[in-house]
């Protein structure tokens, strides 16, 4: 090997190791940072719906070993119900969703102007979190608060969650509809492609024995992408876990508090680090700091199981 | 005799008609609902462009853009310029980074540690922009005392895209074809002769294509930047620690809640600009760098 390619070899090597560095400083900074917190909250960090962060005009007391404010307890059950609940509402929306579109695009759109339909829905992905928080505050939430909810728990009141009261609009289905929204261009684009690259003698045989064009797309394209429809959808579920701005706009910010039915405000774990932040620095035995370091380490566990999944799941480069 | 055979035959025949009759309906359907799914996706996206185009414009005067804002009044001055100054230097840092993870990740994929750079990237790009937010305040904020400030947000937002730009590049080095690597080597070119003089030139549109993209969600992020830059009133005073510096996304996201109607004003021409600077970035990124490498290919 010459020297020059030796050389090459490592600065490379040199520079992309800064990348399981990041993973791995994430993880060695989240971990210590929390320390305190995973040995003062237990495992009833997980199980209970209990975030208070004490007497803040009391004496420090220490409990566990730990020096907190006296009543201080954190417990996160609320967070992790409505994370989980507002990702698989959204999840359940977007999935139909981004189906119907991709088949639409792939198979219904002239292929002249496809390029130019399929920005209108992956220009949704462009848009920032914080300008669809804006749009749910603004416009989607009055309207579903006005129009929409009241009549939904008036027709639909039958089936569980779904009735009376109907709330302000912020809340679980909201969050629900607009981190529908945001990633369904994921799973429709990623869709749309592998419906375009499904061989031609496939659709061929099929109308030949006498399907219609869209029972071919029904019976013989969509059942050959159902491993690639669950990866993209995986990573889809990993965005709505951790999408914090959005959310933190519309979704009520409910503390201490499980959701009662869909129109229930509800906080997720993202969304609750930033609204706490300037509450928990305010703790001066900084363990509020090191419950939110312990969220933090919480939701990257989280995102790391799902997106580690979507990955093995789908060999295929999806997302990029 | 012949009348019960007929009278099969005439209900089979029904019967046929019948179930090409529902087949048909029933794939009208499906046309239909596609349709539907993609009409409500692309209603959705004109219907936020439409608030955000209509408020924002409406509020847009010439002092936004020569005057700092003051409280939760007066301009954007000093927030476009917070924006800018940490997308670019989010850019200045990831880059190298990424591009060069990118080319070790395509050009020794069977290397077993790249392979695990991939993974590990892949799975980077998944992890929740806060999570980087709070890495940056427990480390740069706090532990090193550089406080909010411009340097801990940069940082933050170079963490959090050198791993997509790495993957982007990664994917168009990839799509170079092999024949061009082989006349490479077959000409006696070293390996960072090949990569730097034929393969990037050649990939070039598509991997700036990545650094326009990943440029378009810096400058969208908010929440890491919250936790890592917090927010001021003034310009930036030229120190990289040790002072927070304004920034669009926060000004949507803080002044909208405000009960004052100039702070309004304010958070909707602040969602226009961000708008019009990320769409006019993906635009730019999907159409013509897509339609420049077309062109130059043979």
């Amino acid at each position: 090997m010459r020297t020059s390619d030796a050389l090459f070899r490592t600065t490379v090597t040199a520079v992309a190791a800064l990348i399981p560095l990041i993973l791995l400083a994430l993880l060695a900074f989240l971990v210590h940072d929390s320390w305190p917190a995973l040995r003062f909250n237990g495992f009833h960090f997980l199980t209970r719906n209990a975030w208070n962060l004490g007497n803040q005009y009391g004496d420090p007391v220490t409990v566990h070993g730990e020096l907190v404010m006296p009543g201080a307890s954190f417990a996160i059950l609320f967070l992790i119900v409505g994370t989980l609940a507002s990702s698989l509402i959204a999840l359940l929306l977007a999935v139909p969703l981004g189906i119907g579109a991709a088949v639409f695009l792939a198979e219904a759109v002239p292929p002249r102007i496809r390029t130019y339909a399929s920005l209108l829905v992956e220009l949704l992905a462009s848009v920032p979190s914080v300008v669809f928080g804006l749009w749910g505050y603004v416009l989607l939430i009055p309207l579903l608060a006005r129009h929409v909810y009241p009549h939904l728990a008036h027709w639909f009141g039958f089936i569980p969650f779904f009735g009376a009261p109907s709330g302000s609009g912020y809340g679980l289905l909201t969050a629900g509809i607009v981190l529908a929204l945001m990633c369904v261009p994921l799973i429709a684009a990623n869709l749309r492609e592998a419906i375009e690259s499904t061989p031609q003698a496939l659709r061929e045989a099929g109308l030949a024995v006498g399907a219609t064009r869209f029972e071919v797309v029904r019976k013989i394209v969509l059942p050959r992408l159902r491993l690639p429809l669950i990866g993209v959808s995986t990573l889809a579920l990993g965005r709505a876990l951790g999408e914090t701005m959005a959310v933190l706009m519309i979704s009520g910010n409910a503390l201490n508090i499980l959701p009662q039915n869909v129109y229930s405000p509800i906080s997720t774990m993202a969304s609750f680090m930033v609204s706490q932040l300037d509450s928990a620095l305010q703790d001066p035995t900084n363990m509020a700091v090191h419950s939110i370091s312990e969220i933090g380490l919480a939701l990257l566990l989280l995102s790391l199981v799902v997106n580690a999944m979507a990955r093995l799941l789908v060999p295929r480069d999806l997302g990029a | 005799m012949s009348a019960l055979p007929d009278a099969l035959a005439k209900a089979r025949a029904l019967a046929t008609e019948r179930r090409l009759r529902t087949r048909a309906l029933s794939s009208w359907i499906g046309w239909a609902a596609s349709a539907l799914a993609f009409g409500l996706l692309a209603l959705a996206l004109l219907d936020i462009l439409y608030v955000v185009f209509r408020r924002g414009f409406s509020a847009l005067n010439w002092q936004l853009f020569v005057t700092p804002t003051s409280g939760t009044a007066g301009g954007l001055l000093n927030a476009i310029e917070g924006s800018a100054l940490l997308t670019f230097g989010a850019l200045l840092l990831a880059v190298p980074v990424g591009v060069l993870g990118g080319i070790f990740v395509s050009e020794f994929n069977r290397d077993p540690f790249a392979r695990t750079v991939r993974f590990v990237a892949d799975v980077l790009v998944g992890v929740p922009s806060i999570v980087f937010g709070l890495f940056g305040y427990l480390t740069m904020v706090t532990t090193l005392d550089w406080h909010f400030s411009l340097a801990a947000g940069c940082i933050t937002l170079a963490m959090m895209i050198a791993p997509y730009i790495l993957r982007t590049t990664e994917l168009a080095m990839r799509g170079v074809p092999a024949e061009l690597r082989e006349a490479g080597y077959a000409l006696g070119a070293s390996q960072a002769n090949l990569v730097a003089r034929v393969l990037l030139r050649e990939c070039a549109p598509r991997v700036l294509t990545g650094i326009l993209l990943a440029m378009a969600i810096s400058m969208g992020e908010t929440a890491p930047l919250i936790y890592t830059v917090n927010w001021s009133n003034y310009y930036w005073s030229g120190h990289l620690t040790h002072e927070p510096v304004a920034y669009l996304t926060y000004v949507i996201w803080s002044f909208i809640n405000e009960p004052f109607t100039a702070a309004h004003a304010l958070a909707y021409a602040a969602a226009l600009l961000i708008t019009l600077f990320v769409l006019a970035i993906t635009l730019l990124a999907r159409l013509s760098i897509n339609r420049l490498a077309v062109r130059r290919a043979p």
